[in-house]
């Protein structure tokens, strides 16, 4: 029986500082029992002979310094099992479906700690998400972290459904399951994600964890590491292969910014924690495949950029962390298009391990290569174009400037349920779009790749 | 390693630890808890010392024991360091798996060096020479390309007593002196101290990398320091990474410090089967690796920038040309601000502790070309990637990186947008050495080097002039021979600044193809020059065909042979040309 301390010296924000205590253990659980008889539960933020600082995840409304507080010894655990499949918990982990406990297979820590990067296995196998502008030009791959950056107001919830829905290998159809991590999520958001995995019949292979809005802050710290706790666990011991998304990134950095003021802290940038670059990769690293384990963990989280500024630190720091990002821009859905993916500034840092010949087609990349090159330079047009006008353009520019209106009309433009194959459908509505292209324009592509799949020449190679 | 004190803890606070008790030296490593942690002070204040702990502390409690070694925080020289794979703290990451799994969990320690591998010692000093430190004593083949020399350590003299040839593992005696030290394959050296040398050469030797733009336009010298800014995305990693393959330094260190597990594991896969361009043997024969993630401890990621340099310094010291590549440096001094702000120290500019200047100059003074104290000529060249925040290279890191540095390879990421790849930036990048690297390029590569370059660089910054003109008024408003300019510097972005570090042709260009490549661009720009002035218009001068050949001719593997008959297209295209 561990003992109860009657000795809080102090209350600050979230956090409670106990003094005279026994030993404790740092980063230990902490049972806090308050006047009406309830208890919460919190963690060991420091500990000295002198004072003892916990940070309580409830919040710490209601505590006085009357209230017992109790070490437990050990560290933050989660009881995980198969079973949790199709089961919906709260953010820190006990199911708030109703359903029966978990019964623990493993009692796992969810401070995970790091792949040794010797017995990571490389990612190399390509993922259909059956969106073109991802599946084309921004390639996930399995075992990657690949977020998107949106902003308020923009369909990043829609993006990320559509992508746990239709996502797949190509080979083996595998289906992926899902672990969801709602952090400061509204109850609407909730309800809509909760909603479309049930249409879909998807729930019964996700896992869910919902940190709402109301729930405290403090809470969602925890969120996103018993998700991966339990996403590394379905993977690594039973050989799923896992869909993690975390939403939203930015509730998440909030919550540890608010920590580290109650702290009083030195602040970095913004008055984000200094060591806020090594808390996100904590979370962002735990993706990816172990050599000799069937599963793989790969990572899809989702952050609204304060401002549409992806300079912030929450995009900026998470950016260096990633695998690349998926950028959601607002011109794009002012002009309807839906998905509003934005292909410049996005970018799949394994899209070149994922694709080719064996995995999607042996023109994929030349061709990505190509798109990029010509919509950034007919995007670049559009601002000479309102000055000078369409008339002052050469003819190639003028091919140019349409293309790229073709190819967000077309190419990004797709329905919520479309579901495009690579290559009879992405990869041949890119041909399609570029053989409006002069020739001369084509420089990205060789050849060889050339003359196999250029509309013009194919067909006649084919006789 | 051997206990002088012991205390115990008095608080931890994430990887920072107080202890009570132990009275040790700053820097000293100390062995903290149960479960012997290793850690190393960094700050005495009455009786009380901090502690930096290189592993992860959950679970440590107050009142835990503290050990202090007395030793400074050291790697062990010797052979087997190459096709090594090492944490920040120099302990083998294959080994932690087989002794942990495949997480890295904590308390385990593991020598850097096998001890049970015996190498083949062949004696080169004999019984009765006077060495000092730094003397070759002998040498073992470690790969089947580099020859390890066995070094008297530093701060070792005096006469040979005895020494033996044959099979020896690092840790057995291969000799010993007069005065009785004994002599091994191995030695210990601090990492934070830099290992001594007789002088410093000026660099007037470039560090060849098979990339155009860097050869050509801002090359380094061996023994110069160079820094890749640039914001996520941009490309710097593939440039460290092509660099480390390609560069014609003997030796490569490698650090991936602070960076992402998946990428470690891309290079720790694919450098095994890379092959060593100059000797046909794999790559991993004359690179070490050490790997860092973002999510290791942060107190190890703060040490594996100096043990990467004191592993490069170790071989410099053999004679060998060295490159270190850090990726990145921005993580290194992030750990420096994350634990900064763990001691609550004043903070400087953005967070960053008031020493961040002093760190970053000390490290990159490491680098240079030196006599080693055996006689021979070695260097350390650095190569560090600053990732800055937000992409703006007015943050601190970044602008006390470039106060030392002498190359600065600015990545740009509306080039990267573009997919102009390697997206360094040709107006605002730099390099200091061009002028002393100038004669040994006139002799090596070609007489007309330097001149060509320098008109190069005259077109693309005319280029960047008139694209500001062409943005308001379009290309068409320009007079005919700016029309042309702006043609020729398209073709030297597109075909000759651009270069596919995927493509298994493009990514290396020697350097006698280099000047070929870019003599030929230039000669197309001396003959339409002509013709223009003859009255030819500018639409049929930049529509000939072999232009768009020329770009695709440089994936082809027979390069240099195509150049010389190119050329001869562009001047019989040209000459056939008619006026309008």
């Amino acid at each position: 029986m561990q003992k109860e301390y009657k000795t809080i010296r102090e209350i600050a924000g979230p956090l409670v500082f106990v003094e005279k205590t026994e030993p404790v253990g740092y980063g230990e659980l902490v049972q806090i029992a308050m006047p009406d008889g309830s208890t919460k539960r919190g963690q060991v933020l420091d500990t000295s002979k002198d004072i003892v600082v916990v940070q309580v995840f409830e919040g710490t409304s209601g505590i006085d310094r009357a209230s017992g507080v109790k070490f437990l010894g050990e560290t933050i655990k989660l009881s995980v099992s198969k079973d949790m499949l199709g089961r919906i918990f709260n953010g820190a982990g006990e199911p708030i479906d109703g359903g029966a406990p978990i019964v623990p297979e493993k009692r796992s820590e969810i401070i995970g700690a790091a792949i040794n990067p010797y017995s990571r296995a490389s990612p190399h196998e390509f993922i259909q998400t059956g969106i073109s502008t991802i599946d084309g030009l921004n390639t996930l791959v399995m075992g990657q972290k690949l977020p998107i950056f949106s902003g308020s107001g923009l369909p990043h919830n829609d993006i990320a459904l559509q992508i746990a829905r239709q996502a797949k290998t190509l080979g083996s159809d595998r289906e992926f399951a899902v672990v969801f991590a709602g952090m400061g999520i509204t109850n609407e958001e909730a309800h809509y994600f909760m909603s479309d995995f049930e249409r879909t019949g998807a729930l019964s292979r996700a896992v869910v964890f919902m940190n709402l809005a109301s729930d405290p802050a403090v809470e969602r710290l925890i969120t996103p590491r018993i998700a991966l706790t339990a996403a590394e666990y379905l993977a690594f011991e039973h050989g799923y292969d896992i869909l993690v998304i975390l939403t939203d990134m930015t509730n998440y950095c909030e919550a540890l910014r608010q920590i580290g003021a109650a702290r009083e802290e030195v602040p970095g940038r913004r008055g984000y924690p200094g060591y806020m670059y090594t808390d996100l990769a904590q979370n962002y690293e735990r993706a990816g495949l172990i050599k000799g384990k069937a599963g793989s963990v790969t990572q899809v989280p989702i952050l609204t950029m304060p401002g549409d500024d992806i300079t912030h630190p929450i995009p900026d720091l998470t950016g260096y962390i990633t695998e690349g990002q998926i950028v959601v821009s607002r011109e794009l859905h002012r002009k309807g298009i839906y998905p509003p993916i934005f292909v410049l500034p996005s970018l799949s840092r394994l899209m070149n391990a994922g694709i080719g010949e064996g995995q999607t087609r042996e023109d994929h990349k030349q061709l990505s290569d190509q798109l990029y090159a010509a919509y950034a330079e007919g995007v670049d047009l559009r601002g000479l174009v309102a000055i000078v006008g369409k008339e002052a353009l050469s003819e190639r520019d003028q091919r140019l400037l349409e293309f790229s209106d073709d190819f967000e009309d077309r190419f990004v433009r797709q329905g919520r349920e479309i579901d495009r194959h690579i290559g009879d459908d992405t990869l041949e509505l890119g041909w399609d779009m570029i053989s409006a292209l002069p020739e001369s324009a084509l420089t990205r592509i060789d050849k060889k790749i050339m003359s196999q799949y250029h509309p013009a020449y194919r067909d006649k190679n084919k006789k | 390693m051997e206990v002088k004190a012991k205390g115990e803890i008095f608080r931890v606070s994430g990887p920072v630890v107080t202890a009570e008790g132990i009275s040790p030296r700053m820097y000293d490593v100390v062995l903290v808890g149960h479960e012997k942690l290793m850690g190393e002070v960094i700050r005495l204040e009455g009786d009380k010392s901090t502690i930096q702990v290189y592993e992860d502390t959950s679970g440590i409690r107050p009142g835990e024991p503290v050990e202090n070694t007395g030793e400074s925080l050291s790697v062990e020289l010797g052979p087997g360091l190459l096709r090594s794979i090492y944490d920040g703290i120099q302990r083998p990451l294959p080994v932690l798996r087989d002794s942990m799994g495949d997480y890295i969990l904590r308390g385990v320690t593991a020598p850097g060096l096998d001890h049970t591998v015996k190498w083949d010692f062949k004696a080169t000093a004999k019984a009765g020479d006077e060495v000092n430190g730094g003397d070759i004593l002998g040498t073992v083949q470690e790969t089947p390309t580099i020859v390890h020399k066995i070094l008297v350590p530093p701060k070792v003299s005096g006469k040979i007593k005895s020494i033996k040839k044959g099979k020896y593992t690092v840790d057995e005696v291969i000799g010993t002196l007069e005065d009785g030290t004994e002599l091994q394959l191995m030695h210990k050296w601090p990492v934070r101290e830099p290992r001594p040398f007789s002088r410093k050469h000026p660099p007037d030797i470039p560090l060849v990398t098979g990339t155009r733009i860097l050869d050509s336009l801002f090359p380094i010298a061996k023994g110069g320091t160079a820094a890749i800014p640039g914001g996520f995305g941009t490309g710097k990693t593939v440039i460290q990474q092509t660099l480390a393959k390609w560069s014609d330094a003997q030796i490569v260190v490698y650090v991936g410090c602070g960076e992402r597990g998946n990428e470690m594991t891309e290079v720790l896969t694919e450098f095994p089967h890379l092959k060593d361009p100059k000797t046909g043997g794999p790559l991993m024969d004359r690179t070490v690796l050490i790997a860092n993630t973002s999510n290791m401890p942060v107190a190890a990621r703060e040490a594996s920038v100096y043990t990467g340099i004191t592993l490069a310094e170790y071989y410099r010291d053999q004679g060998y040309d060295v490159s270190l590549m850090a990726d990145s440096t921005s993580r290194w001094a992030e750990a420096m601000r994350e634990i900064s702000s763990r001691l609550e120290e004043m903070p400087g500019e953005e967070g960053y502790p008031a020493y961040l200047a002093s760190r970053l100059s000390e490290f990159y003074e490491r680098a240079g070309r030196v006599e080693t104290m055996a006689g021979d000529d070695g260097s350390v060249t650095v190569i560090g990637a600053v990732s800055p925040a937000g992409g703006d290279f007015s943050e601190p890191v970044t602008q006390n990186t470039l106060r030392i540095v002498k190359v600065f390879w600015a990545l740009d990421s509306k080039l990267a947008q573009k997919r102009h790849f390697p997206a360094i930036n040709w107006l605002t990048s730099y390099s200091l050495y061009n002028r002393v690297l100038g004669d040994w390029y006139s002799e090596n590569a070609s007489e007309k080097w330097s001149d060509n370059i320098a008109t190069t660089m005259a077109i693309l910054q005319e280029e960047s002039e008139l694209q500001e003109i062409v943005q308001l008024v379009g290309s068409d408003a320009l007079p005919e021979d700016q029309q042309l300019t702006l043609e020729v510097a398209r073709l030297l972005r597109e075909f000759y600044l651009q270069q596919n570090a995927f493509h298994d042709v493009d990514t290396y260009c020697k350097l006698n193809v280099q000047a070929e490549f870019l003599d030929v661009i230039l000669y197309y720009k001396e003959l339409a020059e002509a013709a223009l002035a003859s009255g030819i218009s500018v639409p049929n001068l930049t529509g000939i065909p072999v232009l768009e050949e020329l770009g695709r001719s440089k994936f082809e593997e027979n390069f240099i042979d195509l150049l010389p008959k190119l050329r001869k297209r562009i001047k019989n295209e040209i000459s056939g040309l008619k006026e309008d």
